[in-house]
């Protein structure tokens, strides 16, 4: 049975990893491949590396840990952060990624989803969507959460769909951070409205929340950072945790 | 030394990643002389199967390979194409082992397409494939087309429908799944037909 996935994100800036890590036995926590190899020694079904870097030195410093990434670990990646052209998207397959994801370089320029998708095939194509709820409703925000573009998410989301993206990765600004537990309503919605698999993110703080955002949510993965870097939670007891309460993962 | 087939249909430098952990000689190559003298051979692909049964026809190695005699690896649309015709774009393929390719979408009308991620794999058959493998054991898919069962398939996996995810004929074998991307089960099994096969 194809089983759902548990995915941690790891932020990367010019080329170490950032939020601090809890990792006992790590000779270097900051360093990415170091990281990505542990969580997948512990049974991580797949890895997101975010490029947050803001300068040309730190995304090409990133394209060589993507490429040190691809020779030491053997489980899928996606990588994201700061990919605006096809040419970015090419470079990052080429040095080893499987996905990647588009955020505010699809909200600019939606065409980039069809061109990604027709020359890589959509399941190398990620869409990650950033949203706040206001009202019944969500809004779909850019440039990491800074700017609304007024834009309803589910409309956006079939849109996405509909130009070729394979997966969506859907965050909820109103719960990133306070481990309150995912947007279950928006998984819900968003699950009816697209038939592509959707990746939850943000608010992930116990073991339930990630049940919830599987069972109630139907989502087909989750996603989440600190809870992983801290320890709080460790993969390996999480998949047991879902196992035992009849969710189908690999363990 | 492994001979892995380049005919631009993507993942090769997955499939060199693992090799290289394996401390495996390889060369990459899409050149019949260089090709040639390789003990086993590799055939990986992402894509789509017109594209790369026309890629292989304009290097010229189809001949070859379904001459082929020694041991040979199709990896995902490298096992598909082993079969004699894919649905995809209607495409005759190499017809090495019998049976048709088929989108998922005609068994099950419900699935999400494609079928991505970690499913387990039901060894019907012992194969030095599989050897220190368990069945049941996870691998990683990403695939819109399936294979058929037949007499040639060691390895099944359901998705809505189930169908063969390891076969095996003669110095022929394939995966449907991605054995470079799945762990340490996925070195296994390369290891396995490096050494075993």
């Amino acid at each position: 049975m194809l089983t759902k996935r548990i995915i941690p994100c790891l932020d990367v800036k010019n080329g170490r990893t950032v939020k601090g890590t809890n990792f006992l036995n790590l000779r270097d926590a900051g360093d990415p491949v170091e990281l990505g190899a542990r969580y997948s020694d512990e049974g991580a079904d797949e890895l997101v590396f975010l490029d947050i870097s803001a300068t040309l030195e730190g995304r090409s410093t990133f394209l060589s840990m993507v490429e040190r990434v691809a020779e030491a670990i053997h489980i899928p990646f996606t990588v994201g952060g700061g990919i605006r052209t096809i040419d970015d998207i090419v470079k990052a397959l080429d040095a080893g990624a499987d996905k990647v994801s588009l955020n505010s370089a699809a909200l600019a320029n939606p065409d980039l989803i069809n061109q990604a998708s027709k020359r890589v095939g959509t399941q190398s194509v990620v869409v990650a969507i950033d949203v706040k709820r206001s009202g019944t409703t969500w809004t779909v925000w850019t440039k990491a959460g800074t700017e609304p573009t007024g834009r309803d998410a589910l409309v956006w989301s079939r849109e996405v769909v509909e130009r070729g993206a394979g997966e969506l990765l859907v965050t909820s600004m109103d719960r990133d951070g306070t481990t309150s537990g995912y947007d279950i309503e928006l998984l819900q919605v968003l699950s009816e409205c697209v038939s592509v698999p959707i990746i939850a993110s943000g608010g992930a703080g116990t073991m339930y929340h990630a049940l919830e955002a599987i069972v109630h949510g139907k989502a087909d993965a989750v996603l989440a950072a600190s809870i992983f870097h801290y320890q709080k939670i460790k993969i390996k007891e999480l998949k047991q945790f879902l196992h035992s309460h009849g969710i189908p993962v690999r363990v | 030394m492994v001979g892995i087939i380049d005919y631009e249909a993507g993942n090769i430098r997955s499939v060199v990643n693992a090799l290289k952990v394996l401390g495996v000689q390889y060369v990459v190559s899409n050149n019949l002389n260089e090709l040639m003298k390789a003990t086993k051979i590799i055939l990986p692909g992402v894509g789509e199967a017109r594209s790369a049964m026309l890629s292989l026809q304009r290097v010229g190695l189809i001949e070859w390979i379904k001459n082929l005699n020694v041991p040979f690896l199709g990896i995902c649309l490298g096992m598909q194409i082993l079969f004699e015709s894919s649905t995809e774009r209607n495409t005759t393929c190499l017809g090495i082992v019998n049976g048709t390719i088929d989108h998922f979408s005609v068994a099950n009308k419900k699935l999400k397409i494609p079928h991505m991620g970690w499913n387990d794999v039901h060894i019907i058959r012992d194969s030095p494939l599989f050897a220190h493998i368990p069945s049941g054991t996870y691998f990683y898919f990403v695939h819109s087309y399936f294979a058929p069962r037949t007499d040639v398939t060691i390895g099944e996996t359901t998705y809505g429908v189930p169908f063969a995810s390891a076969i095996h004929y003669k110095n022929f074998y394939g995966v449907q799944f991605h054995p470079e991307k799945s762990s340490t089960s996925g070195l296994q099994l390369l290891k396995n037909f490096v050494e075993l096969c």
